[in-house]
This record gives structure tokens, sequence and C-alpha cells, in this order.
């Protein structure tokens, strides 16, 4: 398994041709208290960078984008009643969907950890 | 605006705590500590302090109708009894609300007003203004001001000062010594839970804040906590459902206008009472957990009928809730309305207020 990151703080973790997705530790943390956590529908094709689902906080509303393009083929219910797990754990417990890889090589477009790390430092 | 932020005496404090801190109303404010929603929680079952030193206080002194401060605000200052304190307007000629404050009655010739931090500026010289006599001063710099509001506020209060805040009734004060200087204790806030405003001198806020989180009952709470706190039990936000474009008509706040007696603003409150209004507030739940937000639009058949003044997620309700302003046919309760902004849509239903009816704010 491989994770990777966009600028907009996402994660896709990559496991045979499926990559679980979820929202970082530090997005999730910019955030503060999570309060909704509005999910893709099964079967649904979504594009690299395009709108994923959404999600809000006390303080604020804002889109997921996906880190690949693929079908929605799972999603974390659980977050709908309880979208707080995001906070406790962004990078595990709340993913919140899992797409179909359609392209790989569209991972050359993600940052791997260590980069994404960097990336934070400059922000 | 780009004056320099004010810092309360509590700041370096809030900074050791590691607070999250933003501008509101020109100060340098601590939004959240450990969070918004853990906050809030703590204060609606154990108790919260809040740092409030921003707000601003004057003191008048003098003949109230010789000096024309009676008719200065929408209700009457001389009929507020000893030891008690109103809630009210300061309106401009167009019975728009300049702000929104409440007046200590301390002594026979003599109220403190307190107002909110953003608006105290133009507060005080509209009210200089107005004024002819008497003596009217600004004590906001000298003046420090902590809110510890929850169900155990009071306990937290009477084990440190003595059982004299006990028996203190809602909107009702007392002036007392506490840490060698006198303080009015007044049983006032913005939660909508039993709790306190102290007023104290500045010099002597920062060891009253180390003595009451001492108590493991209390936790400091932020202003994000503070506005969730406010919203649940429907209470207006100066700046954002209330402002000088609005009027206390449209703002379903006319309870706090006395028409029996006269102050700046009510011919036109009169002729607007007249004509109707184009505009009325309302309150509403959404069905589910998404947020409405300031300026989200408000639509009913596909139009827009208006918009979002304040809205949060409530906690105690488990879903979104907010204020906004609509025409006038669609305020009635139960009326569907849908919360609309860019992508994002929801459904939402005209209620009454407050929207959290549990608060311990009369125990």
């Amino acid at each position: 398994m491989s994770i990777y990151f966009t600028k907009e703080h996402e994660w896709v973790n990559v496991d045979g041709g499926v990559g679980t997705v979820g929202i970082s530790d530090h997005a999730a943390h910019e955030l503060g208290d999570i309060t909704f956590v509005e999910l893709p529908k099964i079967g649904a094709v979504v594009k690299q960078f395009g709108v994923l689902g959404s999600i809000e906080s006390v303080k604020a509303a804002s889109d997921i984008f996906a880190p690949v393009s693929g079908k929605v083929v799972k999603v974390n219910d659980a977050l709908e009643i309880s979208p707080e797990v995001v906070n406790e754990s962004a990078e595990a417990d709340g993913w919140m969907a899992c797409v179909e890889i359609a392209d790989v090589s569209e991972l050359q477009n993600l940052m791997t950890q260590d980069q994404y790390n960097d990336y934070l430092k400059t922000l | 605006m780009s004056e320099q932020l004010q810092a309360t005496p509590i700041c370096g404090r809030h900074r050791a705590l590691n607070a999250l801190m933003a501008p509101f109303g020109g100060w340098d404010m601590p939004i959240q500590y450990e969070g918004i929603i853990a906050e809030h929680s703590w204060c609606r079952t154990k108790a919260s302090l809040f740092d409030i030193c921003h707000m601003g206080e004057f003191l008048f002194q003098g003949d109230f109708e010789a000096s024309g401060l009676e008719d200065v605000f929408t209700f009457s200052v001389k009929t507020i009894p000893l030891g008690r304190s109103r809630y009210g307007f300061l309106l401009n000629e167009g019975g728009g609300i300049i702000d929104d404050l409440i007046i200590f009655r301390l002594a026979e010739d003599k109220v403190m007003i307190v107002v909110n931090a953003a608006t105290a500026p133009k507060d005080f010289a509209a009210i200089k203004e107005r004024l002819r006599g008497g003596v009217f001063t600004d004590i906001t710099a000298d003046t420090g001001k902590l809110d510890i509001q929850g169900p155990l506020s009071r306990d937290v209060l009477t084990g440190l000062f003595g059982e004299d805040i006990a028996t203190i009734p809602y909107f009702k004060f007392v002036t007392m010594t506490i840490l060698g200087v006198e303080a009015i204790v007044s049983r006032t806030g913005y939660t909508g839970e039993l709790g306190y405003e102290i007023f104290l001198p500045a010099a002597k806020v920062c060891e009253l804040w180390d003595l009451l989180l001492k108590d493991e009952r209390v936790k400091p709470a932020g202003l994000g906590a503070r506005d969730v706190l406010r919203l649940e039990v429907g209470y207006s936000l100066y700046g954002s459902d209330i402002d000088e474009a609005t009027t206390p008509l449209e703002a379903g706040l006319e309870g706090f206008v006395n028409f029996n007696k006269s102050f700046v603003g009510k011919e036109a409150l009169l002729r607007a009472k007249e004509q109707g209004s184009v505009r009325q507030k309302v309150a509403f739940e959404v069905a589910g957990r998404r947020s409405p937000r300031h300026h989200y639009e408000i639509c009913s058949g596909g139009d827009v009928v208006g918009s979002v003044t304040s809205g949060v997620f409530s906690p105690m309700l488990g879903r979104g809730i907010g204020i906004g302003f609509v025409t006038p046919e669609l305020a009635s309760v139960g009326t569907p309305l849908v919360i609309s902004h860019e992508r994002v849509s929801m459904e939402a239903t005209v209620c009454e207020l407050p929207f959290y009816r549990g608060g311990s704010v009369r125990a």
C-alpha cells in the first residue's frame, strides 16, 4: 500500500486497483470540530481533482476533491452519523470512499508522504 | 480599518493556553481553546469562563430626564429599579439599530451602559450628542468583564465569594467586594444558561480569571462556543442579525421597545408599523447536519426571498439552525424554505425561538 496526497489535503491509499480516500490529519485539525460529511454515491464516477463530496465543521464548509479518477465502490457511511470520527482519525477510521482507480498514471500528479510533509511546512 | 487590534488584559493567558486567536470587533480575541463543541458542551453542563473585556462600558451620572438620557434608548431608564438591568436599543433617526445594550441602574442618578465592542465608539458619540447635561464617561479601558456561565456557575461563585450571590434573580445584580475591589456581579449572560457577568477594575481581572480557573468545574470558552450557545437560544448578534439598516420591528424585538415614551427613532418605527415591514426575521431548522451560514440565500418556490444572518450546527439539536430575513408572508412557523449556497442546498422549516429550551438560565 502507498499513500499519496493532494495540495487540497486529501489522501489516497492505493491497494491493488482501489484507492481509499480521505482528508489529512492536517486538514481535519484546521477545520476544527467536524459536524457533517457529504459522501459520494456508490457507483458515481469521479474525476481527478473534481468534487467528491463535502465536509463541514463549526467554522467552515469545504469541498472534498477526488485524488484520482474512477468509480466509487464503497463509502464510509458511519460518518453520516458520527462525522467527529474524521477529527479523531482522519487518515484511518475517518476514510470517506473507495475509488476503483481508472488511470494509475494520475498518481504522478500527487505528493508522496515526504513531499506532503515538506509542503505542509511551506503553508 | 488598518487600526491595530486591541488586546484584553487576559490576552497573554489565552496565548499560553494555546487558544486560536482572531480579530473580533477590533480586538484580538480567543475563538477556541480545546474545541468549539467541547467548550459548548462544558458550558451547557458545568461552568465556562469567557473573557469579555472587549465590550464597552459607559457611566452616566446626572438627572435622567433633564439631561435627555431618558429619551436616548427604546426603553425607560428612570423606571429601572435600583440593582436591576434592562436590555434594549439605541436607534438612529430611521429606526435602525445603532446597538443593542444593557443598562444597569447603579444609583438614583447613576447608570452603567454596556455595549458591543465594535460599536462602542459610535455608541458613545451618538449618546453624547443626545445629552444636554450630566457626566458621561467611557470606562471601557479601566473595566474588566468576565462571564461565568453554566449550571454550576452559582455554586462556583458562592463558594468563592459568599452566599449573597446565590439569591441574585435573573437580570438583577449586586455590588460587592471581590479580591479587595468593588465589583458588579450581574445575573445576565449570552448563553441561555444560569450565569453571571462580573465587572471589576481591569487591573484585577487577571487575578479573578486565575482564581476562577483553579476550580476544576470551570474551563475557559472562546467566542466560537459563545456564538453557538447564543444562537441555540435565539439571541441576536449585532453586526450579523441586527444593524443600522434593521429595525427592532423587522428583527422581532419589538418587546424591547416602549412606545409609551419618546425616543430617537420612534417616529420612523411608527411609520414602519403603519406601512408594514418588507422583511421579517425568521428562525429555521435544517433537515440534517449541514450548517446554514451567514450570507447563504434563503429560497422559496425557486426564488431568492432573503438571506441567512446567523447559522450553525446545533450540538444540542443535532442539526443545522439559523436566523435570517425573508418577506413577511414566509415568516410563519412551519413554512418550508430552502437554504442555498453554490452547489449546496438544504431543506429548512421556519420554527419558533428559542431553538433550545433546556437551558438553566432561569434556574
